[in-house]
């Protein structure tokens, strides 16, 4: 459980943390997106008690991160942003180090299950500085699941990893949630929709917008929208799909690319919850024209991100 | 106490992992031990009075060296961070790091046993000034890193941490050339900071709790100053 209430956190006139409220229930994944700078790793610090809050408050485990900071801090995993090791140590001996101030029982057991849970059980011995960086990474994530504590905060955890490790780190993540309450932050898209059962987006120290990955894409669309590509003029072509019943608009040329080979591409939008593909495509028949593609779109992510991103940039600039 | 333990246990062993604690070890081997056998061979008087009068010389070098990375180097990597989101506080670290750098100290001056030992062999020495003698370097070595551990504590960089805390030694061990020249009340003030007047009486074969205060207080000055700027990055 972690509660978050109207945090506010200043640094000198610089406001990087402006009002944010949110919950992470138990056994929740929570992703923490945002652009770089928009105040995910500040507001993770405050989280994990190494930076006081300026205003509002915040709650691990029913105790207060500001006035119960010790008794918060030991329910907390946490991977800072540039995973911080001993470069000297052994991957085994650090662990050990970070096991004996975590007070963790039955210490020896418990590093072999960290070590066991971030792959990096095979590399026991090997000195910490002559690890790649995902191997690094791994440690850390070991470091933080050590003692098995009930909430894991992770801060941009696959940030620096190779593809397949990525996908490993995910597989992880997703497998922590249900006995860990999770707080994701990161600043790559897919990943939250592959990891979160649900998303935060901050921008300029501020909560955007809060839901789930299929109710924040389907908030955002607004309407449905339909890609096709048609062999055909233009003109013809677009006068034809706004006879459809349902079309609200159709644009022409809509993702940019130049039409080839006399081939065009549009995207339809018609009202939520009509079903225009079958008529869509019958119209395009009968007007003589060739239809080579026909798929429903999705505004992505990333899309939505950029939107709520951005708008929120303009908002204050105006 | 066990987080201090610890900490205390992770630095003395990261301490031997590098080259650093062998290359000042040697260097003040070798140092101690040119000093020892120039007073020895120049007085011809079975006695420490001479080396332990001057240690403090190579201390203002050597001691910087080795509280230079206490601090600054988990504030440059970042680890102050992971040790601080976990229960552990920051009286508890510092106090971890001053008791690595005391005993890499007692290591180095246990090494030193030898020279009385020597004289043991060859001489019939007076052992309680050797005693005492000791029981002031120790001090005067905990004194010393205590202030390097603080300037260790302002800083992200070794080099800075390394000048910074060789500068406010030189400070203390000049202070009462300054404070005979200064005169007066203000001098007599500035004379009782140096760490050398409290100094004179240990290879005498005389402990004065005022010296052992003052050493104490400097030890602790140092702990209560780098605890306050580890936790001054909250107000920052």
């Amino acid at each position: 459980m972690i509660r978050v209430e109207h945090l506010t956190k200043n640094y000198g006139p610089r406001v990087a943390v402006a009002d944010i409220t949110f919950d992470v229930g138990q056994g929740e994944v929570l992703g923490f997106l945002g652009p770089n700078g928009a105040g995910k790793t500040t507001t993770m610090r405050i989280l994990t008690g190494y930076l006081p809050p300026s205003g509002g408050r915040a709650e691990v485990e029913g105790f207060d991160v500001a006035t119960q900071s010790l008794q918060a801090r030991a329910k907390i995993g946490y991977l800072p942003e540039t995973v911080p090791l001993y470069s000297d140590m052994s991957v085994r001996s650090y662990l050990d180090f970070m096991g004996k101030i975590k007070a963790v029982k039955d210490r020896r057991r418990e590093v072999d299950r960290a070590m066991e849970k971030a792959r990096i059980a095979n590399r026991a011995g090997d000195q910490i500085g002559k690890l790649s960086k995902g191997l690094r990474q791994r440690v850390g994530l070991a470091q933080a699941l050590l003692g098995d504590p009930p909430v894991l905060i992770l801060d941009e955890p696959t940030s620096g990893l190779d593809p397949k490790q990525i996908i490993e780190v995910r597989h992880l993540i997703k497998s922590l949630g249900g006995e860990h309450t999770v707080i994701l932050s990161t600043h790559i898209l897919p990943e939250v929709a592959a990891t979160c059962s649900r998303i935060v987006i901050i921008s300029n120290g501020r909560v955007v917008a809060e839901d789930t990955p299929e109710n924040l894409d389907r908030r955002l669309k607004g309407a449905e929208s339909i890609a096709l590509t048609v062999r055909g003029p233009r003109d013809q072509v677009t006068k034809v799909l706004k006879g459809v019943p349902h079309v609200t608009s159709v644009l022409a040329d809509a993702d940019g690319m130049a039409p080839a080979n006399g081939l065009g591409s549009f995207t339809v939008q018609s009202a939520v919850g009509a079903d225009i593909r079958e008529a869509l495509a019958s119209a395009v028949v009968s007007g003589g024209f060739g239809l080579m593609e026909l798929k429903p779109a999705h505004l992505s992510l990333e899309e939505i991100f950029l939107q709520l991103t951005t708008n929120d940039t303009a908002e204050e600039e105006s | 106490m066990r987080n201090v333990w610890a900490v205390a246990q992770r630095e003395l062993r990261s301490y031997f992992l590098s080259p650093l604690a062998y290359v000042v070890i040697a260097l003040f081997l070798a140092l101690s031990g040119y000093l020892f056998a120039l007073i020895l061979s120049s007085g011809r008087e079975a006695s420490l009075r001479g080396l332990v009068q001057n240690v403090s010389v190579l201390y203002l070098f050597i001691i910087p060296a080795i509280s230079m990375r206490l601090l600054s180097e988990e504030q440059h990597t970042g680890t102050v961070e992971l040790l601080l989101t976990n229960p552990v506080q920051e009286w508890e670290i510092v106090t971890g790091k001053f008791l690595a750098s005391i005993m890499l100290v007692l290591v180095m001056l246990g090494f030193t046993l030898l020279f009385p030992a020597f004289l043991f062999i060859f001489g019939s020495p007076d052992r309680g000034p050797m005693i005492t003698g000791y029981v002031g370097i120790i001090l005067q070595a905990a004194a010393f890193l205590s202030i390097g551990l603080w300037a260790s504590s302002l800083t992200k960089n070794q080099i800075v941490a390394y000048i910074v805390s060789f500068a406010v030694l030189l400070v203390f061990w000049l202070s009462d050339n300054l404070g005979q020249f200064l005169g007066g009340t203000i001098g007599q003030i500035v004379s009782y900071t140096s760490v050398n007047s409290h100094f004179q009486s240990f290879p005498q074969g005389v402990i004065q709790s005022n010296d052992v205060i003052y050493y104490l207080t400097l030890v602790i000055a140092g702990i209560v100053l780098s605890t306050l700027s580890l936790q001054s990055r909250r107000y920052r």
